[in-house]
């Protein structure tokens, strides 16, 4: 299991041309009002605080334990004003299984063909399962993000939920945030995530009768099983970049078009 | 509270002494299914009400019907192949889709738009934000029973749309925005006939206004009905005009920097503090009219310069998580995009204003009676491709 770190994103990022003024200005801001943030909900949960993440000037990330997910809930409500509720849902960080066929073919160009090992139900070449910010130890994760109006900060919370997917169960957040019922149907039915004491735990979006849980990693797309996507269709081309292969090969079709109706 | 309106108190006063009725005449109870093919509905939401003669006791939306599992397939989609698909969210402010997860890639590599690519972005936003909410205006009228302000609003709806048709190419889903920039500049005279047209659409506002804001019917099916506090509206996450009706100060475009050019710009946040379904109409009158001035200053300020930063060609994405929100036409929509430093997106969460705009229906919607459901519904306005996504 790999974090990904701040370091790691600049390292893979080296054909981007990030400016590298804009780079230590990053190093160096600190950003008080998260900061402030992050002490406060330490504070009142100790322990319980695993994690935390800052994006300074834009995002605050904090993991929580599974059980204090309601009372981070309740104090981000009521410590931290956070009163306006953004979206609950969840992150499975298991790689895809189905390896590349699930991408689009301009990988082909740029990773060349895929190799077996990958292409394999749960094949050892496959991405390791990385968590990202804020960290991470099972292969489901709750996420949440709740928002202060009058802070003008957001907060994002994470609490890991397990790697046995019959056996994810959270408390529900309905009590802290009303507007958590729709989500967690969602999460519920996307994930197989259990919420204790949600009012009214029903599908929302899929049929009554639907097996499994579309947005784990382990549900294939089926329309993506049966036909590869032709992604390289799609590219627009840049300017003066391909065209003139393009060009004239558009040409001696219309060519070869116009002699076949002469004749 | 106090009720001072003296139309409001009338209106408490006879749903009081209907109460009292109801009690005496026991009532069966009786389910109404409302959808999902009704027209008040803006597409296939159903809504199941239970009723207590004309009261309801219970109403249910239930969603689903159109739903693309846009969540999925963004994780076998390119990060410039997405906003094809995100443009069917909200589809009558598409371009504004497209705008919050394009700057959520930005920010993961690090890379900013030339300033004339943010001013021409910020523009368009704010184009898909008068197409969407002019269609609003009119259509709030239809429900009620009112039919000529929706022809007034397709009329002047099509002006904007012309305008989003000629700079991008598309009317309802414009595909326009890339990272790093815009895909096209600006066509010529595109910036004289703009002026014109925002000066047509305020035009438009002032007629809304007569012809729906001072008539008397108008006004008795919309004020003190669905009345949302703002301590509820927030617990449940309502956002855009349906949360500044209820009295809460907070816009996204003015609170939230994020990298469209709102900052430059001299505008008001309006809010209405009756949380009733005739302040949500009110809030979003005057934020057309507002969007109109933003769209008039951002048109005498645009910079000149390139439209497209320097990205590569097959777009990587560096490892990392973003989550970039900004206030579109219907609320606050948002894109948290998860990147292992792929092709393609490692996970995307959606949010959807509509999504949360029309949970709280079965809180609203307790106690009111079978008409107001169709007055309720349309003040929240909502797209169903924004809840179903």
């Amino acid at each position: 299991m790999s974090r990904l770190s701040s370091a790691d994103s600049r390292a893979t990022s080296e054909e981007i041309p990030a400016t590298e003024a804009a780079d230590t200005e990053e190093a160096i801001e600190v950003d008080e009002a998260r900061e402030d943030l992050l002490a406060d909900l330490r504070a009142e949960l100790g322990d319980a605080l695993v994690d935390t993440h800052i994006d300074p000037g834009r995002e605050v990330w904090a993991r929580v334990s599974l059980e204090s997910w309601v009372a981070a809930g309740t104090f981000a409500r009521d410590g931290l004003a956070c009163h306006f509720f953004d979206f609950l849902s969840a992150i499975d960080w298991m790689p895809s299984p189905f390896g590349r066929d699930m991408n689009s073919q301009e990988d082909l160009i740029v990773d060349g063909a895929p190799d077996s090992a990958a292409q394999a139900p749960g094949g050892a070449a496959a991405d390791e399962q990385a968590t990202g910010y804020a960290g991470g130890d099972t292969r489901f994760q709750l996420l949440a993000r709740v928002h202060a109006p009058s802070r003008g900060l957001g907060l994002i919370l994470k609490a890991d939920l397990g790697d046995d997917p019959d056996l994810l169960r959270a408390a529900t957040w309905v009590p802290v945030y009303a507007g958590a019922a729709w989500h967690e149907r969602e999460a519920w039915e996307m994930f197989g995530i259990d919420f204790e004491g949600h009012p009214n735990l029903i599908h929302l979006y899929l049929p009554g009768e639907f097996e499994g849980h579309p947005l784990r990693k382990d549900f294939p797309l089926l329309s993506r099983r049966v036909k590869p996507w032709p992604g390289i269709v799609d590219v627009e081309p840049m300017p003066g970049e391909d065209e003139a292969t393009v060009d004239t090969s558009e040409a001696d079709a219309n060519e070869d078009a116009t002699e076949a109706a002469a004749e | 509270m106090t009720v001072v309106d003296p139309q409001q108190r009338a209106y408490v006063a006879s749903q009081a002494a209907d109460a009292r009725v109801n009690v005496e005449l026991e009532t069966g109870g009786m389910t109404l299914n409302m959808g999902p093919q009704h027209p008040a509905t803006h597409g296939t939401l159903r809504i199941v009400v239970r009723l207590d003669g004309e009261q309801v006791v219970e109403a249910e939306p239930i969603a689903g019907y159109m739903h693309r599992g846009y969540e999925k397939l963004c994780e076998v989609r390119t990060y410039p192949q997405v906003t094809t698909l995100v443009n069917r969210i909200d589809w009558l402010g598409s371009f504004a889709n497209e705008v919050p997860f394009i700057l959520a890639a930005e920010r993961l590599m690090e890379v900013e738009a030339p300033p004339r690519a943010q001013w021409i972005r910020t523009i368009l936003f704010e184009m898909s934000r008068i197409a969407n909410i002019s269609l609003f205006l009119g259509d709030m009228g239809a429900q009620l029973g009112a039919i000529t302000p929706v022809f007034f609003a397709f009329r002047d709806r099509e002006r904007a749309l012309n305008l989003i048709e000629s700079a991008t190419g598309g009317r309802f889903h414009p595909n326009f925005d890339r990272i790093g920039g815009i895909k096209d500049d600006l066509p010529a005279g595109w910036v004289e006939d703009c002026k014109d047209v925002m000066g047509r659409m305020r035009d438009f506002c002032d007629q809304i206004e007569t012809l729906l804001m001072g008539n008397e019917i108008f006004a008795s099916r919309c004020r003190g009905v669905g009345v949302i506090p703002a301590d509820v509206a927030l617990s449940y996450g309502l956002s855009g005009a349906n949360l500044r009706a209820s009295g809460v100060d907070w816009d996204l475009r003015r609170d939230v920097p994020c990298g469209l050019v709102f900052d430059q710009l001299d505008w008001k946040v309006w809010t209405h503090p009756d949380g009733d379904s005739f302040a949500r109409y009110w809030v979003r009158l005057q934020e057309v009219r507002e969007s109109t001035k933003m769209i008039d200053q951002l048109l005498d300020g645009l910079p000149a310069g390139p439209i497209m930063a320097k990205v590569p060609r097959i777009i990587k994405v560096p490892a990392g998580e973003a989550y970039v929100e900004t206030e579109n036409p219907l609320g606050a929509m948002g894109y948290y995009v998860v990147s292992k430093g792929d092709l393609v997106p490692f996970r995307v969460k959606i949010r959807t204003p509509s999504f949360n705009n029309i949970s709280i229906v079965p809180w609203v919607m307790k106690g009111v009676y079978v008409p107001d459901v169709i007055t309720i519904l349309a003040s929240l306005y909502f797209i169903l491709g924004d809840i179903d996504r």
